[in-house]
């Protein structure tokens, strides 16, 4: 299949994923969509609308029952669980509502963790990129301490951090700001859109907030597994 | 790796109190099972070398394995003629042709050979009466093929041969007779004929049945008392190799047609009692060990549980089912290796303070301290024991912990 425009970061073709059981749950019915680098996208929908699903289809937690995901024009149906492992670990980021950082680790080492797993740097290039990224974040002065000495939106600034540590060229947030303060949720916010804008990731954040998908370049909303609507598709 | 390892110790670290308490119970295990198998071990080994000290290797006796065939049987083997009743030969018991099979045996190598005869006998000193088993022996062959000369604590092997009807007796014989050396005793045989004997030497095994129910004369004194002349009724054999024993007696027994015993056959019993001792020993131990492996199980279920959330976000961070699975298989290994090394030290501490204790057994042989073995191997068995049982314990979680959906407990927390 020849197509002229490059192939787009990541891109779901008739994506459908079924959960098993006496009676099986539709999460997400026949998902076509595509997300490319430089994109912020907000994915919005009420709860149950398979948002979440379609976001951990998309970061390769989560097999399609049916369809198939392309990531940068490889069918991720073909591969195993170390290379999907694999390609998550050097393609993607991801930013949950709860911050989900190792309790044991400072913010630093949570940070190093995925680069050490990479092993693409060197112990002191490791830790110097590590500084880099949490300066960046606003969270230098805080880089020693352990998750439960921070706030919750100290937390999540760090959990961006560690997204970040490998260099993905796609980052997944689910409900980032769902805990946060609506000032701590837009500072979140404002990073997640500088990272696609400066650095040209692709960002796909799930959001309940209209004020906040609003910062996005697109809108995609689900409702009831299916897309409705995926907005104006960014120049 | 060392990323893996790094985040397995953080996860022991964060359940410091349960990891002492497992790594107690591994050690408990490996430390008990070291100190049982060097104590059953000493004492199997001490008991088997008081026995072989104080007996013949190979004892070659005047009995055959199988009773010699009738006429009868001999002609028709299997046949339909069988009689009833027939009344075997009267013959006269010794080995016979002693000479000639003396000198096959001596073309043997790394063979003491000590023709005797051995009969029963009653000493009688002042008024009392002990019943003994009399070998006739002679102090050069003796020597070869016992330690009694070692075992005299009065007297001496070649008083047999300096002193006229000449007599040793084992320290409870003496004791129960009230006899002491020079004591002029009376000794009779079953066949009636009787004869003073001088106490020569006192000696003393350790083994109470020898001690109080043996003595020593010269060949020609007992082949007299017994009206048996030139009569041999037994040849004891001692091998520089005591572990050939069974091969030799084998051998042997094939060579001179009679009956040959090794030491081994003669007390299968205590040999078999030892073996279902040994049985016990390793249930027991087994047991502690999978007890241990049971607490194992217990904190890494406990940690795989509390740590779903960690292994999810592992998971989504690029980390592989086999990754997972090694930091848990990982977190078992270690509290097995840890439990080993706390063990050897409890163990080791255990069998000095088992060796340090005073002990005195009257009924059968004599012990000033237990006996014990100490062995490298005992440690190295208890150890891998533990770190298998270990490893297998962290296994089982670790393979569930690593087929957790992510995803799953991501909603869940959500």
């Amino acid at each position: 299949m020849k197509e002229l425009r490059k192939n787009p970061l990541i891109e779901t073709r008739s994506v459908t994923r079924i959960l098993p059981g006496p009676v099986p749950v539709t999460l997400v019915r026949d998902i076509d969509m595509h997300l490319d680098a430089g994109e912020f996208v907000a994915i919005t929908g009420p709860s149950g609308s398979g948002k979440s699903s379609l976001l951990y289809l998309l970061g390769l937690l989560d097999r399609p029952t049916e369809g198939e995901i392309w990531v940068e024009g490889r069918n991720t149906g073909m591969l195993d669980e170390a290379e999907l492992a694999q390609l998550r670990l050097e393609k993607m980021g991801f930013v949950f509502q709860f911050h989900f950082l190792l309790p044991e680790f400072t913010a630093l080492e949570n940070v190093v963790i995925p680069m050490r797993k990479l092993g693409h740097w060197t112990a002191s290039e490791q830790r110097r990129r590590a500084v880099r990224v949490l300066a960046e974040m606003g969270m230098a002065e805080h880089q020693d301490k352990r998750p439960d000495q921070l706030s919750g939106g100290e937390r999540q600034r760090v959990a961006v951090a560690r997204a970040l540590a490998n260099d993905p060229l796609l980052i997944l947030a689910d409900e980032p700001t769902g805990n946060l303060d609506s000032a701590n949720a837009r500072r979140v916010f404002d990073l997640l859109a500088s990272l696609a804008h400066e650095q040209g990731k692709c960002i796909a954040a799930i959001t309940h907030d209209p004020d906040l998908a609003a910062l996005t370049d697109r809108q995609i909303h689900t409702l009831d597994g299916r897309i409705v609507d995926s907005g104006p598709i960014a120049a | 790796m060392k990323l893996i390892i790094d985040i397995a110790l953080a996860h022991i670290r964060s359940r410091r109190r349960q990891t002492i308490i497992s790594l107690l119970g591994v050690a408990t295990g490996v430390g008990f099972s070291i100190a049982m198998a060097a104590l059953m071990q000493g004492s199997q080994e001490d008991f088997v070398k008081q026995m072989i000290d104080a007996m013949p290797h190979v004892t070659i006796s005047d009995e055959f394995r199988r009773p010699p065939l009738q006429p009868i049987d001999r002609l028709n083997p299997g046949g339909a003629v069988a009689l009833r009743g027939v009344k075997p030969k009267e013959e006269l018991r010794g080995i016979r042709n002693v000479h000639a099979r003396i000198a096959r045996l001596r073309e043997l190598p790394g063979i003491g050979i000590g023709p005797t005869l051995r009969g029963q006998a009653v000493i009688r000193y002042g008024g009392k009466d002990v019943s003994v088993t009399l070998v006739g022996t002679k102090p050069e062959t003796e020597r070869r093929v016992s330690n009694l000369e070692d075992d005299l604590r009065a007297g001496s092997l070649d008083g047999l041969r300096t002193t006229a009807n000449a007599l040793i007796v084992g320290s409870g014989v003496a004791r129960k007779l009230g006899a002491q050396m020079n004591s002029s005793l009376t000794v009779s045989s079953p066949v009636g004929s009787a004869r003073r004997m001088k106490v020569v030497g006192i000696f003393h095994t350790g083994v109470t049945a020898f001690d109080n129910g043996q003595a020593y004369s010269l060949l020609k004194t007992a082949q007299v008392l017994q009206d048996r002349p030139n009569v041999i009724n037994q040849i004891r054999l001692r091998l520089d190799d005591v572990t050939q024993a069974r091969d030799v007696a084998r051998r042997i027994e094939a060579l001179v047609g009679y009956r040959s015993e090794s030491w081994e056959e003669a007390n299968e019993s205590i040999l078999e009692v030892f073996f279902i001792r040994n049985i016990i020993m390793f249930t027991v131990v087994g047991a502690i060990l999978i007890v241990a492996g049971f607490g194992i199980f217990n904190i890494i279920s406990t940690i795989t549980y509390e740590k779903a959330r960690d292994i999810a976000i592992l998971k989504s961070l690029g980390f592989r089912q086999l990754d997972i699975r090694t930091i848990f298989l990982f977190e078992g290994l270690l509290m097995g290796v840890g439990g080993s090394v706390l063990g050897w030290g409890l163990g080791y501490g255990l069998t000095t303070a088992l060796a340090s204790i005073p002990f005195e057994v009257e009924a059968f042989t004599e012990l000033t301290r237990l006996p014990i073995l100490y062995s490298p191997v005992h440690y190295i068995v208890a150890g891998a024991a533990a770190v298998i049982a270990a490893g297998i314990a962290g296994y089982m979680p670790a393979r569930r912990a690593a087929r957790l959906n992510p995803v799953d407990i991501i909603r869940g927390a959500a």
